[in-house]
Formats: C-alpha cells, structure tokens, sequence
C-alpha cells in the first residue's frame, strides 16, 4: 500500500495527541470562569473518554478480521465487548465510586481491610495489564508493516516509545480530554471511510456474498506468502506461481494443482486470476499459533462462543484502566449515567467493524492466506475507492488505528505503572512513577517479539478471560455479599485467576496442541468463572469468623446514595 | 517453537514470583543452632516465641487477636491447653480438652474480682482426659482486670503456676501498650479536630467591614457580596465529616477570593489551572484555604504592587498534585523551618503548620506540605493528595447538582 499519506496521517495523530493532552487543560485568569474551571467532569465527557480508552486495536482491526475470516459468529465479539458495560452498569458502578477507591487494589483494601489481598489484586491487575498491552504493540507493529513494510517490531516500539515519554514527563495532564477527542477520531476513521466504501460498493451493483459460500477473487491478484501454509482444494485450481510448491520449484509458470492438501512454501508468489475460488488454508498445519484458537473454535463452535460470551460480559469490569476512569465521576449515580452513555458510545462504534469485515470478504479475501487478516480495515479503503480519495480514506484509517493503540496502551500503562509504583517498587515518588512506566511497557514489548502472532481480537479475549475470573468474584461478591472474607477473595482470586492464567500460558505456548483440553484452555472462562466465585464463596463460609469488622458499615457506603449518608452518620 | 518458549516463560514467571514470596514469608532469622550454649539456645528460642505472640497482642485482646496468639503462647508455656477469655467469654481455646470450657468459665469469677490467680483441679468424667488442673491468671492494665490466661495441665505444678503468672504479666504488658496505642489514636483523632480550621476572625471581620462600604454605593454589589460571605461560612462552619473534595474546597475558595479581590480590586489576581480528574479527590476539610489566604497575605502584604497568585491541580498517577503560587514578599526559609516546627507561633490565622499538620496526620509523614521560598521570591507550596487512602471518606455533598 502506498504510503504517503499514511505516515503524516500517524504523525499527525501522534502530535495532536500530545497536543491536547499537554494544553487541554481547563485555564482560568477571571473570576467569572472559575466555575467552569471547578467543574467535575460530566457524564457524557467521561463516557467519551472511557470509550476511547476502551476501543483498542481488538476493536478497531481485529474484529474486521475475525469477520473476514470466520464469519458472522465471530460478531459475538462486539456484542460481548458492549454488553460487558451492562454488567458494570447494573453491579459495580455505582458502589465502586462510591467506595472512593481509585484501582482495584484499592477496592480490595477499602472492602477487606487486608493488605496481602490487596497486594495480590496489584499482582492480577500487573497480568491483566500486561496481556492486554501485548496484542496493542503488535497490532501497531502489523499496521505499520502493512502501511510502510517496516519491521514487525517497529510499529510496536513507536508506540511503546511514545506512551512513554508522554505518560512518564507528566504529558497526559488532561488525560480525560485526550481520551475523548480519541474515541471521536476512532469513530470518524471507521465511519468515514465505511460511508464512501459503501457507496462504491453500491455504486459496483452491491454485489452480496453468502459467508457460507469459499470467497472468490474479484479480479488478478497477487498474493506472498510469507509463510509456509498448507491449503486444501476440494477442485482443482489453475494458479501462476514463482516459487515452491509442493517440494516443486516453478518460476512464473502456470500450474494446475489437483484437488488435496498442497504445501506452499515460504517466499512463493501466487497470481490468481479473476474469478478464481480462494482456496482454503488447512490450519492444522500452519505451524504458527495464530490458528489455535480458530481451530478449537471450528471443532466445539457452541463451548467457544460460551466462553466467549462469559468472559467479555464479566471481564469488562475487571480492566484497570477501565475501573480508574470511574474516579472521575463526581458521585455514584454520574458513574451510572456514565456507563449508559458508554452503552450508547461503543454500541455505536461496534456497527462499524462488522461491516468491514463483511466488505473484506469480498474485496480483500487473499487475506484469509496469508494470515495478516487483521489488516483488512487498513486495505480496504485502497482497494475499494482506489485513486487519491482511496488513498486519503486510508490515511484516516491508519491514523484512527493508531488512535486506537495510542489511548489503550497509555491507560493501561498509567494503570499498571501504578499499581508498580504503589504497591512493588520500595517508595512512592515522581521518579519511581517513571521508572513504573518503563517497567509496565517493557515487559510486553518483549513479550511480543517472542510471542509472534496472535490474532489480535483472541489475545484481548484471554486478557478479558483472566479478568473475568479473579476481578469479577471480588467485585460483585465484595459489593452484593456482606460474608465476603479476606482469605475467601484470596483464594477465590488465587484459584480463578490463576487457573485462567494458566491455561492462557498453556494456548500460547501450543501446549496440548488439539482436543477437548485444548478447548478447555483456549476458552477458560467457562469454567474458570464458576471455580473463582465458588473458591470465594465456599473458603469465605469456611473462614465466618475473619469478616473483616465493620463489615455493614463498608456496605451502607457503597449503597447509599451520597445525600443519604450525613443522615446515617446523624 | 519461539510460541512454545514464550508460553513457557509466562507459566513459568507466576510460579517464580510464587515461590519468592514464599520463601521471603517463611524465611526464618538465620538459625542459631551453632550459636552459643544449650541455655543461651533455649533463651533465644523463647524470645522469639514471645516475639511473634507479641504483634497480635499489640491490637487489644480480642477474639482474632487471641486466635493468632494463642498458639505461640502455647509454645511459650509448654502447655497441653490454653485459653484466653475477657470477662464473660472465652475467646479461645488452643490444645486439648475444649469440653473444660464450661467448668472454667464458672471458675473465672473469682480472679476476675480479686484480680489474683488461682490454681484448681478439673472435675472430668473422662477417664483419660489429658488436662487435670488449671491455673487461671489475670490479665491486669492499670490495675484494672481485662481477662485471664488459663493454662490447663495433666498435674499440679508449682512451674507451671509460675510461668504461667510471668506469661500473663508478659501478656498485660502487651495489652496495656495496645490500651496505650488506641489512647494515641484518640488523641490524634481529637486533635484533628481541635486542628480542624476556623476562619479567622480578622477575615469576618475585613469581609464585613468591605460589604458595609458597599451598601450605600452600590447595593447589588453588597448582597452579592453578603451572599458569597454566607456561602463560606456555611462552607466553613458545617459540623458533619471530617473530609470534602476538592471540587467542594475549590468553590469554598472562589468565595473567599470573591470577598478579598473586593477589598484589593485589580492589585489580586488568579490563575486557576485544574485537572478536572483530581476534583473528586476527598481531602481534609478546609486545608487548601488557609493556603491561599496564606498566599494573599504574603502576596498583598508589605507592599504596593499587584500580585499574582496561581493554583494549579494536576493528575499524577494515585495522587493529585495540588500547588499554590504567590509572586509576594516570600519568607526566610530558616524561619519558615521554626514555624513548622511548632517554635514559633505565626501572628494571625491558622496557617501552614496547621495545614501541615492535619496532612501529615492524615496521609503519613511523607505527604506533608512541601514549601518553596526565599526572601522577596514569592512562595510556591505544593500538597499532594493521595486519590485514595483508607479510612479517609467524603462526607455528604453540600448540595445536589
């Protein structure tokens, strides 16, 4: 893809990121201004600035992708990703704002009273931290590969780069503003571009394609493969290839493969011809893991889209830089209204992706080979308009999706370095803060040069995964249940988290390659939900005389509206 | 294969730091087995005992106090059982023979009056039952019984009676540096709110004298100011909660300043620059005020000229970042250094030290006022607050919005 525009796009995107963050400050010099300078933050800024932080390259890239590649099941993503907000909304809001506490550890301290369970929160929140960063630095470095033809790690190391000069000099003074003027980027680079792809598609006859019938290519198109794959044809399959096939060296000559599994070597050049089928790739045999996932998923679709389900619904409340947005709030019932507003803001941007991928499909189905489908959104623009307005559109795009890694990985980063900074590091301090930063980014960053490829999409759902097994028991059982006790969260946190971050460690190293236990991991949420809030419950009933005193006061706090509670004092 | 070894480094990493922790919380004090005499061994052994009973003691004697101690005093007395009781419960029972309860809670009357112990022999039915006697010791603070320390055995023993009677003493000691710790919380909580800030009478005063120039010239002017006037002492005089936010204080310091740029007109003027983040942060009632009527006071003060004043409130992390800016006459630090430290008494207001004070009570030592000055350079004071610590709770809001 042609570049020129992209590049300024990103820059573009960067600057006036730390544009407004260093000057969006509120500034008054009159008397008359200094209310609007005292003003809290009201609902609709605030859910402006969660949904910018929320909306990551998992919702900007790779959802567009899964689609592309899997079909319409894969659009229980974006439900669950929205619906995760209904749950916050109807049991955790309000009384988490309420508790006054900032992070999750401090929720825990502030229920509790106990300091090892606050330190082990710190340590989940570290991990949830961690995993979630990790798919945003390679979502950058994919984008900058697609855009420019960088190095993978590059693209990852800009934004690394960048998150940390800003968040460690003290850059995001008015991080709340920089968050929101993101999410209305996001949302005009996605929105945008879909209005004229539509158009164009419309202008082309709206040609429809059935998802359950193979994708066929539009016109010639040429495809590297840049990995060995395997593909299986069903009819045999005229193609023009310079490279390996099957052991076979060719050279721009036209062959005929018959039907069967083929191996394609890497650095072989494929030429389709216009209205070629695209063949399927047999993902047993890709070697990578960026297949693992979408294997079991195939085998066991329903268990997948359970644990799917589960986990983006009860994770959402356990993400770190989600909780600490709702300090912002001024009082309970704002935190509410908040989180509708929020319900309303992502559900709108969750239209977009989907069609997208629908477009994809049709568009840029070569995709499907060689396994780069997160960058369909990036493509399509080029390849759909085409010319200088193709180009333009798809400058908007890469800049969004930069947007997108830009206000996911800094949150996460604050929300980690602090947890760092509080809670690991010997003593509190600016210094240790920055230090906090580089220590929070680093670790992904070389995390994912190891890792390699995981769909983007499928890393955050792991992410969301372990959330929804150590922080969702703690938080609803904390608020709901007043027989809550230090070692029950422990031990539920300890049990739920731990076996969901085991079996997350097990998917990304390969371990059982395929199977039922392969499912089981893959998905954890399934049943490690269950084991965190049963752990909690039954070690909690187990351990009746260790509730923490003054229980029933902790609970009236986090229920009673604000206005009430100079009544209860009274 | 890169994926295989990356898996392996995350599964491997949780189990690291897991085994870290244990091992720091299971470590022991090096062993002092090669460490001098058999007695010496046995002293050192009986110290650390006692060391470890001591900090669940140090919190009063409850029931999960005497549980997590009950065990180690056990050690300590080298007993079949032991319990701990106040003065009508048992709290704990560490050994054998729990079906004594009963038979022992009738028993305590006695030492619980006269305050002195007493050694009997148990009525069991039990043919082999391992506890035969107790000696029920006093827990005594201030000549005052707080509960008892029963330790049970087979048979009667005189060392027994005795080290039983030094283990309670041992344990009294304990409790009363507990009686001693809450005395100290009270006392602080009491002087937070001796501490907790008055206006000062000079500014009632000034403020009223100022709307009483304004009646007569411009009435409109006087009610506003009037209203603004009722607006801070209603602020400043409500009784309920010991914590605002800084939302409510900054509005409460938009009064105050309403009020004085009426006495100085266009010789005061004020940047504010805010982080709407860090308005919900609760902080102690009226400390950021005294700040900036500091500022005016230094700003205005000694000389002709205007002056500017700045506050600012920043987003840092877990804390927000509260400075306070005057370009005024500024301040010897050294004498700065005697105010703060309570030397010496500055004249008029409740000032710094005050300030100072209630945040380090508050937040901890390490979060009291940092102050920047020199003679004639003006003075830059900078609070941070924590944007959560325990036991610290914003009070009702003021009104509804």
């Amino acid at each position: 893809m042609n570049s020129s525009y992209a590049v300024p796009a990103v820059a573009l995107v960067v600057v006036a990121t730390v544009l407004v963050g260093a000057f969006g400050l509120r500034i008054s010099r009159t008397t008359s201004d200094f209310y609007v300078a005292s003003r809290t933050v009201g609902p609709r800024l605030n859910a402006a600035a969660i949904s910018g932080e929320y909306l990551s390259a998992a919702s900007f890239l790779g959802i567009a992708g899964l689609v592309l590649v899997q079909g319409p099941d894969m659009l229980w993503y974006p439900v669950g990703y929205t619906a995760g907000y209904l749950v916050l909304l109807l049991f955790v809001a309000a009384p988490l704002r309420r508790s006054g506490a900032y992070t999750l550890p401090d929720f825990a301290e502030a229920r509790l009273a106990s300091q090892p369970v606050r330190r082990l929160a710190g340590a989940f929140v570290v991990g949830v931290g961690w995993l979630y960063l990790l798919p945003q630095l390679q979502g950058a470095g994919l984008t900058l590969t697609v855009l420019t033809g960088a190095p993978d790690v590059l693209g990852g190391l800009i934004v690394a780069v960048v998150v940390v000069a800003t968040v460690a000099v003290g850059g995001m003074r008015s991080i709340t503003f920089v968050q929101a003027f993101q999410y209305w980027l996001k949302l005009t680079a996605l929105l945008v571009p879909a209005l004229f792809l539509v158009l164009a598609w419309q202008g082309a006859g709206a040609p429809t394609h059935a998802f359950d019938e193979p994708a066929a290519f539009r016109d010639r198109r040429t495809v590297d493969v840049q990995d060995t794959l395997a593909v299986r044809l069903d009819r045999p399959l005229t193609v023009t290839v310079s490279g390996t096939v099957d052991g076979h060296a060719h050279h721009a000559g036209r062959v005929t493969l018959p039907e069967g599994t083929h191996r394609i070597a890497a650095g072989t050049r494929l030429t389709f011809a216009k209205g070629t089928r695209v063949p399927a790739t047999d993902r047993g045999t890709n070697g990578g893991m960026s297949t693992s996932l979408a294997e079991s998923r195939e085998e066991r679709p329903l268990y997948a889209t359970y644990g799917l389900i589960l986990a983006t619904f009860l994770g959402t409340m356990g993400l770190p830089h989600v909780v600490v947005r709702f300090y912002t709030s001024p009082h309970g019932v704002a935190a509410r209204r908040t989180t509708v507003a929020v319900l309303a803001l992502i559900g709108l941007f969750y239209l977009l992706p989907p069609v997208y991928g629908a477009l994809g499909r049709l568009y840029t189905p070569e995709l499907t080979l060689t396994g780069d489908a997160d960058a369909a959104v990036l493509l399509l623009p080029d390849r759909v308009v085409g010319g200088l307005g193709g180009e333009l559109l798809g400058a908007l795009v890469a800049g969004g999706a930069f947007a997108a890694f830009l206000s996911t990985a800094s949150g996460l980063t604050m929300a980690v370095a602090g947890v760092l900074t509080q809670d690991v590091l010997p003593s509190r301090g600016v210094r240790h803060f920055r230090l906090g930063t580089v220590l929070a980014m680093a670790v992904p960053l070389a995390a994912g040069v190891l890792v390699g490829g995981l769909p983007v999409a499928d890393a955050v759902g792991l992410a969301f995964a372990v959330s929804a097994s150590s922080f969702c028991p703690l938080l609803v059982l904390g608020i709901w249940w007043r027989r809550l006790t230090p070692p029950g969260a422990a031990a539920g946190m300890l049990v739920g988290g731990g076996s969901a971050f085991c079996a997350v460690a097990a998917t990304m190293a390969d371990f059982p390659g395929t199977g039922n236990l392969h499912a089981l991991l893959a998905w954890p949420a399934l049943w490690s939900v269950p084991l965190g809030f049963l752990t909690m419950i039954a070690v909690s009933l187990a351990t009746a005389s260790r509730v923490p005193p003054g229980t029933a006061a902790v609970l009236a706090r986090f229920h009673l509206p604000e206005e009430l509670r100079a009544e209860v004092k009274a | 294969m890169t994926g295989f070894l990356a898996g392996l480094c995350v599964a491997v990493l949780p189990l690291l730091a897991a085994g870290f922790w244990l091992g720091r919380r299971t470590a022991r004090p090096e062993s002092l087995g090669g460490l001098g005499t058999p007695v010496e061994h046995a002293t050192f052994e009986t110290l650390h005992t006692a060391s470890l009973a001591a900090p669940p003691l140090r919190a009063g004697l409850t029931e999960e106090t005497a549980r997590r101690s009950a065990r180690r005093l056990r050690t300590l007395l080298g007993t079949d059982a032991l319990c701990l009781t106040d003065h009508e419960n048992l709290l704990v029972w560490d050994g054998v023979g729990g079906h004594h309860r009963a038979e022992i809670l009738e028993r305590l009357a006695g030492p619980l009056d006269s305050g002195r112990g007493e050694a009997f022999r148990l009525h069991c039915e039990t043919p082999d039952c391992p506890v035969r006697w107790a000696v029920i010791t006093p827990l005594t603070v201030d000549d005052r019984v707080h509960g008892t320390l029963v330790a049970c055995a087979p048979r009667e023993s005189a060392v027994l009676v005795r080290a039983a009677g030094e283990v309670a003493r041992w344990v009294s000691v304990q409790l009363e540096l507990a009686d001693l710790d809450r005395s100290r919380t009270r006392l602080i909580e009491a002087e937070i709110r001796a501490l907790r800030a008055q206006i000062s009478p000079h500014f009632i005063f000034n403020s009223l004298a100022v709307i009483a120039s304004f009646v007569r010239t411009d009435p409109e002017r006087a009610r506003e100011l009037l209203l603004e006037f009722a607006d801070f002492t209603r602020y400043s005089f409500r009784r309920h909660g010991d914590f605002t936010t800084l939302a409510d204080e900054l509005h409460a310091i938009d009064h105050y300043l309403a009020l004085v740029r009426a006495r100085f007109g266009d010789r005061l003027t004020v940047t504010l620059q805010i982080a709407p983040e860090v308005l919900p942060v609760t902080l102690p009632f009226l400390c950021l005020q005294p700040l900036v009527e500091n500022a005016v006071k230094h700003g205005l003060e000694g000389k002709t000229g205007t002056c500017h004043i700045q506050i600012t409130a920043q987003d840092a992390g877990a804390e927000a970042l509260v400075v306070i800016e005057d370009d005024g006459a500024g301040m010897d630090p050294a004498l700065l250094r005697r105010i703060l430290a309570g030397e010496l008494s500055p004249s008029g207001g409740i000032g710094l030290s005050n300030v100072d004070d209630r945040l380090r009570q508050v937040y901890g030592d390490d979060h009291g006022l940092v102050i920047e000055t020199a003679v004639g350079a003006g003075m830059k004071i900078t609070a941070r607050l924590p944007k959560y610590q325990p036991g610290v709770h914003q009070a009702a809001r003021l009104a509804t919005d």
